[in-house]
């Protein structure tokens, strides 16, 4: 693989992402607890969805040959997506909603804070401009993750049950593929093992503010860095892709 | 909490540019200050010009009544002399 095939997929891991995590999102709209919060979170939707069209527009020029962001976000098969597992996970309640905020933009924090330094211009550029954004998708699910987890009892067991459900999806976001070590050399990506230090520190922090307890698990579902996703990603796609596959090239 | 299930009400005021005067951009739900805050941000800034925020429990306002608009603010309607628009400005002056 040289420089320019790994650097591809390691952007469409990112577009990835950020596209199926605000689709996720997105399905809240209209449907959340209290009209504030839905804004909030098709607030945070469409700053995914912004985040995605800057990365998968990257990745359309690394392609070349005519590509668009939107030929890449809608018609790629299932295999082809790259993103984590953790983003596909449904929505369920918002305490799922939540907690897999929390993981994610615990993550995004100190993963984009790093990236700002990346070598690769353009991906330092979106990284600083996604990292304010992060910043306050963050202190929103920090907030209600305590409140709700140090709430009623049955917002606990809420938040409790969301905990130990999604936790096993939380180490794929510290693996390394051999697209990293390649572009890690070069300066373009970085290292996650001091990553995964932050976030467990600050994750820890949070859970343990919320009252809620750290699973001692130590199984961890991965795949998706490689394609092979769990049994929601189809679904994802055969919605957020019929418009396209119904009608190519429709134009509003 | 209020019968509607919605958190307390709050008024939220947002200053446009730094130093220009906080204007009422409506209220939100909100069960306290912190989150009264975010969903300010979230429900009145989200299409930008916003470097500011105010926020502050509705139940802290009080309105004049209506009822007393005769006494309150008619008597002002003819004292056009409170204007300050009888004085000759002096030429070049642009910022008075």
């Amino acid at each position: 693989m040289n420089t320019k095939e790994a650097l591809l997929n390691y952007i469409l891991r990112l577009g990835d992402d950020a596209l199926i995590i605000g689709h996720r999102l997105s399905e809240w709209c209209s449907r959340g607890p209290i009209l504030e919060e839905d804004l909030a979170l098709t607030n945070l939707s469409l700053d995914y969805i912004g985040r995605a069209q800057a990365l998968l527009k990257y990745a359309a020029e690394l392609k070349g040959n005519n590509y668009t962001e939107d030929d890449i976000a809608y018609r790629r098969p299932e295999s082809l997506y790259y993103n984590h597992l953790i983003v596909e996970t449904p929505n369920k309640d918002f305490a799922h909603t939540m907690v897999r905020q929390l993981f994610v933009s615990a993550f995004e924090f100190q993963f984009f804070d790093a990236l700002q330094k990346s070598k690769d211009p353009q991906l330092a550029a979106i990284s600083a401009k996604t990292l304010k954004e992060v910043k306050y998708h963050l202190a929103h699910a920090t907030d209600w993750v305590i409140r709700l987890g140090d709430g009623s009892p049955e917002s606990h067991d809420r938040m409790q049950k969301a905990v130990n459900q999604l936790w096993m999806f939380t180490g794929e976001l510290f693996e390394m593929t051999e697209v990293d070590f390649q572009l890690l050399k070069e300066g373009i990506t970085i290292d996650l093992v001091p990553i995964q230090i932050q976030w467990q520190e600050l994750v820890a922090d949070v859970l343990n503010k919320a009252t809620l307890h750290q699973p001692t698990t130590s199984y961890m579902q991965s795949g998706g860095l490689h394609g092979k996703h769990t049994e929601h990603m189809g679904h994802i796609l055969s919605e957020m892709q019929y418009l396209q596959r119904a009608y190519p090239d429709a134009k509003w | 909490m209020s019968n509607d299930n919605q958190f307390e009400l709050w008024e939220v005021f947002i200053q446009s540019k730094s130093g220009q005067p906080y204007v009422h951009a409506g209220s939100v739900h909100a069960s306290d200050s912190a989150m009264a805050m975010q969903n300010a941000r979230d429900t009145y800034t989200r299409r930008g010009a916003a470097t500011s925020i105010w926020i502050a429990p509705s139940n802290c306002f009080k309105a004049s009544n209506p009822e007393n608009n005769d006494m309150l603010f008619e008597p002002a309607n003819d004292k056009i002399y409170r204007h300050p628009t009888f004085y000759n400005m002096p030429e070049g002056a642009t910022h008075i």
